[in-house]
């Protein structure tokens, strides 16, 4: 140390802590040094200075881009807009160093996953096979039943000049990684620009919104995930029909936090997509609503937390929306066309048998395919009057469609028609002993 | 005469690396930390990379050499992020200097010196960490968890005594 000291000339300047005694005193020589002396902190402030610039630089707010409506920016933050081109350049590099590594990982976990997935799974295939032809029949039959709301509620968007968007074409992705920060609720998928895939697209699962693809490089893409707190999405509550902004949060909750508070906002109510945001088409699930409580930091607003339909923590497989239609994909409307024409058979069969099916009708009205002289049977036999042979139910009951009661011949109070309608009762009043028949068929 | 003493303890206890393992450890480290909380989403909490930024600057002693290496670790980090370049790194940084200069005054070898010290500059980071997010970028929603931070800086502390085990295997006296 004294050698190189002796060589520099200032190093014992260094050693000796009184000015006095330093006989390289000279200002350029003091100056060497401080620098040397405090080295340490001065690398440490030059190179913290250069990330805050740095820094300073990248959160400058993007220009206001004429394409995109101000309510849409209302909803993101800096973090979930692309990056500038320096800026990509860097975490291209970074990505790309990082994801070969992820994807042959995931690949291979995938592969012995599955491996062992496919002989455990055989096990239960004929049972799982039963059950979901069960399962098809019955979605086919409810298809039927929301096929008339659905054309129905098709009309009236067409009335009303209403823009839906359909999903016309996804892009299915798997997860291969995270961001690794706990901040930072950033995943990265395995589908890239090559895929078709571009930033701003929405991401979903069938059970609900995830997120959106912030930025895409030609094999992966990094995924913000809506409880992200630069992440936002335009909302309506399914029942109330009041619309909000959804927001993540820095611990990874999805909240919205700009409604004043509302009674007629209910835990478990669901929350869907509006649309409005222009990334997520409308109508998608977003979750539940799982608490309400004042917003502290943001009087008067409310603090309502949702539950998210998807699992945020464990996703494995994703859709990217890559295309949207005014109109209903091809298949969509086939899929529509041929429930309608379901619905429609079943109304005609419905129509047939209750032709056929003798019932009962208000006093003074004729049944259909009957005169007024009297009523005709299915089997174009005139109905007889005795109340025994009539079905429909009792009088003043709703029509069940089965044949009348012979009356009792002991009744009691639980025989129907004994005791008096609940609002001719009085509350407290002692019980009175069984009326006497009361013949339904009196008319 | 203290000086020349403080110089020969500094020059006793530095270790340097394989320019291998330099390389590759805080990339193991970065490349499991994006990768397990896939699958185990409780590690997230875990932070691999600020364990290795606290071993190789205290290994290393050299206050520029462990605001470097924090430095980039946490630029790297960074990149994976949806958060601009320089958060980790500043916090990182920061951190690396403040290890190697503690590494300086006290036996890091000594393994509740290290839990002291992962557990102190754990929770040091997510200090540093709120004021870069709350008041250099003006995230209000970001909040300290005291109790979240604690649990994390408790985590780090059990993932680091064997992880520092493991990398003391890989030092070179200089």
């Amino acid at each position: 140390m004294e050698e190189r000291a002796a060589k520099a000339g200032w190093a014992l300047a260094v050693a000796t802590p009184s000015g006095k005694e330093r006989p390289l005193g000279t200002p350029n020589v003091t100056m060497d040094s401080f620098f040397y002396r405090f080295r340490n902190p001065l690398v440490l402030i030059a190179i913290v200075l250069m990330q805050v610039i740095a820094l300073a630089m990248q959160v400058q707010r993007p220009g206001k881009d004429a394409d995109v409506p101000a309510s849409a920016r209302a909803m993101e933050d800096a973090g979930s807009a692309p990056d500038g081109k320096h800026v990509s350049l860097l975490r291209r590099w970074m990505v790309t160093a990082m994801t070969p590594v992820e994807t042959a990982v995931h690949g291979s976990s995938v592969k012995v996953r599955g491996a062992w997935g496919n002989y455990v799974g055989l096990v239960h295939t004929r049972q799982q096979d039963a059950q979901l032809k069960q399962e098809v029949a019955r979605l086919r039959e409810e298809e039927a039943s929301f096929a008339e709301d659905a054309a129905q509620g098709r009309r009236l968007q067409t009335l009303l000049g209403f823009k839906e968007s359909y999903v016309t074409s996804t892009v299915a992705a798997q997860v291969i990684g995270t961001s690794g920060s706990e901040r930072s609720h950033v995943l990265y998928i395995d589908k890239g620009s090559e895929d078709g895939i571009k930033p701003e697209m929405a991401v979903i699962t069938p059970d609900g919104v995830v997120g959106k693809i912030r930025d895409v490089f030609p094999h992966t893409s990094q995924l913000l995930l809506i409880s992200d707190s630069s992440s936002g999405a335009g909302v309506i509550l399914a029942t109330t029909r009041i619309r909000g902004i959804v927001k993540g949060t820095a611990t990874g909750q999805v909240e919205i936090n700009n409604l004043t508070a509302d009674s007629r906002i209910k835990v478990g109510e669901p929350v869907v997509t509006s649309g409005g945001d222009l990334v997520f088409p409308r109508g998608l699930p977003v979750g539940t609503i799982e608490s309400i409580a004042p917003d502290l930091l943001h009087q008067p607003y409310t603090e309502i937390r949702i539950k998210t339909a998807a699992n945020l923590s464990r996703l494995e497989e994703v859709l990217v929306i890559t295309g949207t239609s005014a109109t209903l994909p091809p298949m969509a409307a086939q899929d529509a066309a041929a429930a309608e024409a379901t619905q429609e058979a079943n109304q005609r069969a419905a129509d047939l048998i209750a032709e056929k099916l003798p019932s009962l009708h208000p006093e003074g009205e004729a049944a259909p395919g009957t005169t007024a002289a009297g009523a005709v049977g299915a089997d174009g036999k005139p109905v007889s009057d005795d109340p025994e042979s009539q079905v429909g139910g009792a009088v003043g009951y709703i029509n069940s469609g089965l044949p009348r009661p012979k009356p009792a011949v002991h009744p009691d109070k639980f025989t129907p028609g004994t005791v008096p309608p609940a609002a001719e009762l009085t509350p407290g009043a002692p019980a009175t002993a069984p009326q006497t028949q009361q013949k339904p068929q009196e008319e | 005469m203290a000086e020349r003493s403080y110089t020969s303890r500094e020059e006793l206890d530095q270790y340097g690396f394989h320019p291998g393992v330099t390389v590759m450890a805080p990339l193991v480290c970065i490349l499991l930390q994006a990768m397990l909380p896939k699958t185990f989403p409780w590690l997230i909490h875990i932070d691999l990379p600020l364990i290795a930024t606290i071993f190789f600057a205290v290994s290393r002693r050299s206050p520029i050499a462990g605001t470097v290496t924090g430095t980039l670790i946490g630029l790297f980090q960074d990149g994976l992020t949806n958060h601009p370049f320089g958060v980790d790194g500043i916090a990182k940084g920061v951190v690396g200097y403040v290890a190697a200069s503690v590494g300086f005054a006290v036996d890091v070898d000594n393994i509740v010196n290290r839990i002291g010290l992962v557990f102190t500059l754990s929770m040091a980071q997510s200090g540093l960490l709120y004021v870069i997010a709350h008041w250099l970028l003006g995230d209000v929603s970001y909040r300290f968890l005291p109790v979240v931070e604690l649990i994390s800086a408790a985590a780090n502390c059990v993932v680091a005594v064997p992880l520092f085990a493991v990398l003391d295997r890989f030092r070179l006296r200089d």
